[in-house]
């Protein structure tokens, strides 16, 4: 099989995905893209990628099995540290102004960027007026989200990320232990709403003082990014904050300048007056 | 399919190194001097949970400018490139840099197969791939990829790398890379692109 071969077979597939299930692969990173499917070739034991459309089209529950292995769910409890430090200090005393807060975590895989955030504001006092809209394409990880239930032997990284983001509490304080898992405080699921929806696809929902999307952006292209920071930019509110992935940039994406920056290295940004 | 020592010209330059690497690094990234116009693209495995000096310690040892890879950046030629402690470094169409978060590659993330693979997808004939110094095998199927569209595929002499397993694995998937001690790459490194030089 030559490369050109698989490259045209990679379109028609992701045009089939579309077709069919309408979930939108079309501006996801080439490189990167090209190397999930060619894994996801194996694991489903195809020769080419016409095979796995063949079964994709008729197979009940392959397109779930497929998902799973292109949408990437790393994820950690206060992952970077210092994002979340910078949000305490640059970020909450500006939300203190606010009476009732709404923040928008984009692309939450199963959560544990929501909790985290859940957490800071509980610490800040700010989570009583807080609601959260957690959102995903992958329906199971938005599942695991919900349930809030992480494998006991994550806490202790999750833990010591969390005393370097500036804690003023106990992880401890929000979960309880039970059978190898750690259970998540209902308290906190209070304040967040799960939702699917798609920056590939969907359009802004609310009005939100604060966006976190981190590690979503970097699997788009170009044009799919500047769609979702075009999205960021028309649901923050006015001088409303957008945060993203430690090694991620607004600075290739055509709304680079309606952002300022607020906190360089943890890659907050505020959206311009203008 | 061109031997190993043919010459079109070189867009890019990548590089995979682990243990020694650094030392090896600093024998080979010096040499570039301003004027060199291919980009330099370079996977060194370090400990994915600290930030990476690469970027401060090379730029002080370097002539040319050096930066830690942003996603979405277009490749920059004379430019040397590092990828970023636990992402996966990728070149996209464009040319254009581009970082994943995807599962371990060989143990690794960042992956020297990651790096070569999607390079020779966008480079071909244009690339030059080397392996460095390194006590795994992680590059070798990059380092054959490259062969595959016509590349050039050099490797340290093993014998002459700090740790040898990396150089040898990759010389035994692509048995025609050119096998140079640093001082031979570094010449090949100098000489490369003969039009170039300012
Ligand atoms: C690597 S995880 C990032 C998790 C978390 N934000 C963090 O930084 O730790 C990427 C998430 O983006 C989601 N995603 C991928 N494409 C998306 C899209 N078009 N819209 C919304 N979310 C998407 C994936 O399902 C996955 O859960």
């Amino acid at each position: 099989m030559s490369d050109r071969d698989f490259d045209i077979e990679l379109r028609l597939l992701i045009d089939a995905i579309y077709l069919k299930y309408h979930y939108d692969f079309r501006g996801y990173a080439g490189a990167s893209m090209k190397r999930r499917m060619t894994a996801a070739m194996v694991r489903f034991g195809c020769r080419t990628l016409s095979q796995l459309q063949d079964r994709l089209l008729h197979e009940p529950g392959a397109f779930p099995a497929l998902l799973d292995f292109l949408t990437v769910q790393v994820s950690d409890m206060f992952r970077d540290p210092g994002y979340f430090l910078a949000l305490r200090e640059k970020v909450v005393p500006l939300l203190r102004t606010y009476p009732s807060l709404k923040i928008w975590v984009a692309g939450c895989s199963a959560g544990e960027e929501v909790y985290s955030l859940a957490i800071l504001l509980r610490e800040e006092g700010l989570l009583d007026r807080s609601l959260i809209y957690a959102t995903d394409i992958n329906p199971g990880a938005l599942q695991r989200a919900e349930a809030g239930v992480y494998e006991v032997e994550r806490i202790a990284g999750f833990s010591d990320n969390h005393k370097r983001s500036g804690a003023r509490s106990s992880l401890s304080d929000y979960y309880t232990a039970r059978y190898g898992h750690a259970v998540f405080d209902k308290s906190l699921r209070r304040h967040i709403v799960f939702s699917d929806h798609s920056l590939a696809t969907d359009s802004v929902f609310a009005e939100v003082q604060l966006v976190s999307c981190r590690n979503v952006l970097i699997y788009f292209n170009r044009e799919l990014q500047d769609r979702a920071v075009d999205l960021f930019r028309e649901s923050l509110c006015r001088k409303g904050f957008l945060g993203i992935g430690a090694k991620e940039s607004l600075r290739f994406t055509a709304s680079a300048d309606a952002f300022d920056e607020v906190a360089r290295e943890d890659r907050i940004f505020q959206k311009r007056a203008a | 399919m061109r031997t190993a020592g043919a010459s079109a010209r070189i867009d890019a330059v990548v590089i995979g190194a682990s243990a020694g690497g650094i030392e090896a690094l600093s024998v080979l990234l010096p040499v570039l001097l301003p004027g060199f116009r291919a980009a330099v693209l370079v996977v060194v495995h370090l400990p994915r949970e600290r930030p990476s000096l690469l970027a401060d310690i090379f730029t002080q040892k370097c002539a040319v400018p050096v930066i830690e890879a942003v996603d979405k950046e277009p490749v920059m030629p004379g430019t040397i490139a590092f990828a970023p402690p636990d992402y996966h470094l990728l070149v996209d169409e464009g040319p254009q840099l581009s970082l994943s978060a995807d599962a371990l590659v060989n143990f690794s993330r960042p992956s020297v197969d990651v790096l070569f693979e999607s390079a020779a997808d966008v480079y071909g004939t244009h690339l030059m791939g080397i392996i460095l110094t390194g006590g795994n095998s992680d590059g070798a199927a990059g380092l054959e990829a490259i062969r595959r569209v016509g590349g050039m595929a050099v490797v340290q002499q093993p014998e002459t790398a700090q740790t040898s397993l990396m150089p040898a694995s990759a010389l035994q998937r692509v048995p025609d890379a050119q096998a140079l001690p640093l001082d031979g790459i570094a010449t090949l490194l100098r000489t490369l692109n003969p039009g170039d030089r300012p």
